[in-house]
């Protein structure tokens, strides 16, 4: 696809698929990226942060800035598994963006890794900078055509410096016939915080990552919160780890699943207190809402030094019939108080999600 | 407005009423007393159709409707409201969640400002984006539940023991509350209380004393409970044999 310069010039249907993932209109975001099967079609800085932010095609990226080299494959292993080795050897672009130093960006910068064309095998690799003492947030939504297939290898390497906030939410919109490996990690450093949030509602024929927070920096705090629900045949097996190998380093996993429909999830968290102090907690939650779904939850923590405090709680049920009582006392029929309890079970309270986004 | 009549019930096969007939007229108020494990909750339970409580002989009819079939939200639309004993928490629904499905508002819709007033009066402004009864205070869940009902507007309140483990100030506020609720709509009240203090604020018309799953000596509340004081319960079924 030729390149546009706006949203509105994304074909309707394309731009409405990817609305469900959280993608808005370009007035209300600091910046829009826009990737379809193995073509950047746009990248934009919205004009009002200029000289705030960078919004560029990887692949630009790396030609107009050398020392880019160093921070590709900086984090995630390029031999890691046959994903990455596919993403190093054909990757079709991806998404770089940078929050200058000391930047404060109010409105969320936005991406989109779409795939188009049936049966599309999609490699991209995204870098994500956010310079000393800067604060955004990042909306990125993967998402396809609808009854399209594919498969989605995406690698993102985050790099949070000195006293940075950032706030990285990823959207997922798939269908029952995409396979779907993301390979992530983050660097975070002294006194920078990064939270990840992932969002998957729909199906999705087999998803699995372990995107993973390396807390190098004296004080530095990592925080995933996940939401997902696996059904109609979805396969899923999705974790966050944290490595805490900074003085005074914390991390806050907190998941939340549902099952229902003939799928599987597997909830992993991993928390690895190296250095000390150090503090981290775990939760896994899911609830199972037919007999023919499975929730596998795998919490883990590891600590090394005695001034680590690390703790987990998992839990796996049903919906506890004296919520829905409660709900049924107060007029809500059993099924307005089902969808309820699930809506407040999902509810970790993520920022910045446009309506087009239900939870 | 509520008949009961001839009502078994049971709860995971054990009975546990075993033939209460109530007769709460229009616009009066109850007050029900009697020992624990008597089956007062169990009753009120029945009433608003928990499941669980299975009504094995008898009948509830509620404003000249049979209800004893109903369901729960069924009933809760026909003007039931029922504020719990040990009300459950639910993580991620707010108050404010509550409050707007008790009054039957959209989910986005916002809080009037009377309804607000209400909130501030009950002095649960702070806990409007808390999980509803997570680590809530057992008197905060009271006023919580009691802020509920005021929002649903029953025709019926039905209040299981809601001054227990109230701070006087706060029972006197809920309590209020609720007599200038009754007053202004002209709704019928049943509440379960050991203390009594709860009829200093609320003005109820009879009392009557569940034992073993039987409902005894229907009369003034305050005499009921001068009795209660005095002879025990043991009195009231005897009472009651005479009678
Ligand atoms: N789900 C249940 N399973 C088994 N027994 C039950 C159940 N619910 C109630 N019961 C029993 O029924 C009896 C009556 O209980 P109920 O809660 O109605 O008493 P109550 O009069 O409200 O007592 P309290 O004053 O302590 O609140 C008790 O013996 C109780 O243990
Ligand atoms: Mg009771």
């Amino acid at each position: 696809m030729k390149k546009v310069n706006s949203l509105t010039e994304i074909p309707h249907e394309i731009l409405e698929e990817a609305m469900k993932a959280g993608i808005d209109k370009e007035e209300g975001r600091a910046g829009s990226f826009f990737h379809i099967d193995h073509s950047t079609v746009m990248s934009k800085v919205n004009e009002k942060f200029e000289g705030k932010i960078e919004v560029m095609d990887i692949k630009d990226a790396l030609g107009k800035y050398g020392w880019l080299e160093d921070y590709r494959w900086h984090l995630v292993d390029k031999n890691k598994d046959e994903y990455t080795r596919a993403a190093d050897r054909e990757f079709s672009g991806g998404y770089f963006l940078r929050i200058l130093k000391g930047a404060k960006v109010e409105l969320p910068l936005q991406s989109c890794l779409f795939i188009s064309e049936k049966g599309l095998k999609q490699r991209v690799h995204n870098i994500v900078i956010a310079e000393e003492g800067s604060e955004a947030s990042i909306i990125t939504g993967c998402a396809l055509h609808k009854e399209s297939s594919g498969e989605h290898v995406g690698i993102s390497e985050f790099f949070v410096k000195k006293g940075a906030k950032l706030n990285f939410t990823m959207i997922h919109n798939w269908s029952e016939e995409t396979v779907v490996r993301p390979r992530s990690a983050a660097l975070v450093d002294d006194g920078a915080t990064f939270v990840s949030n992932y969002i998957c509602m729909n199906p999705v024929k087999d998803l699995q990552m372990y995107p993973k927070a390396f807390c190098k920096g004296v004080g530095s705090t990592a925080s995933f919160n996940s939401i997902i629900y696996a059904k109609d045949g979805s396969k899923i097996d999705v974790g966050s780890a944290v490595e805490l190998s900074g003085k005074n380093s914390r991390a806050e996993i907190v998941s939340r699943t549902m099952v229902s429909g003939d799928s599987q999830i597997i909830a992993r968290g991993m928390l690895e207190g190296i250095e000390s102090p150090a503090k981290g907690h775990l939760e896994c939650r899911g609830l199972i809402l037919d007999d023919n779904s499975r929730i596998h939850a795998i919490p883990e923590i590891i600590g090394s030094k005695k001034d680590i405090e690390l703790s987990h709680e998992a839990a796996v049920g049903k919906i506890a019939e004296k919520e829905i009582t409660y709900l049924m006392s107060r007029g809500l029929s059993h099924d307005e108080a089902m969808s309820t309890i699930v809506r407040g079970f999902m509810d970790v309270g993520i920022m910045g999600l446009s309506k087009r986004v239900t939870v | 407005m509520l008949s009961i009549s001839n009502l078994k019930v049971s709860v995971s096969g054990k009975e546990i009423l075993h033939g209460v007939n109530l007769e709460i007229p229009e616009g009066e108020t109850w007050t029900m007393f009697g020992p624990n494990g008597s089956g007062k909750t169990t009753l009120m339970m029945a009433i608003s159709g928990m499941p669980g409580y299975s009504v094995t002989s008898g009948g509830i009819t509620f404003l000249g409707k049979d209800i004893t079939k109903l369901a729960m939200d069924g009933r809760a639309k026909l003007g039931i409201g029922t504020g719990f004993q040990q009300p459950p928490e639910i993580t991620g629904v707010k108050l404010r969640d509550m409050i707007r499905i008790c009054s039957g508002k959209g989910p986005k819709e916002d809080l009037s400002k009377d309804e607000r007033k209400l909130v501030e009066k009950l002095r649960l402004s702070e806990f409007l984006d808390r999980d509803i009864n997570a680590g809530f205070s057992g008197g905060e869940k009271k006023r919580a539940e009691i802020l509920q009902l005021l929002f649903m507007k029953p025709k019926l309140l039905l209040l299981d023991e809601p001054d227990s483990g109230v701070d006087i100030e706060s029972l006197r506020l809920i309590a209020g509350e609720v007599q200038n609720y009754i007053e202004k709509s002209g709704a019928s009240a049943l509440i379960i209380t050991h203390q009594g203090e709860v009829l200093d604020y609320l003005k109820s018309e009879k009392g009557c004393v569940m034992v073993d799953g039987r409902i005894h000596c229907i009369k003034n509340p305050k005499q009921v409970l001068d009795e209660i004081r005095t002879v025990g319960y043991q009195k009231c079924i005897a009472c009651h044999k005479m009678a």
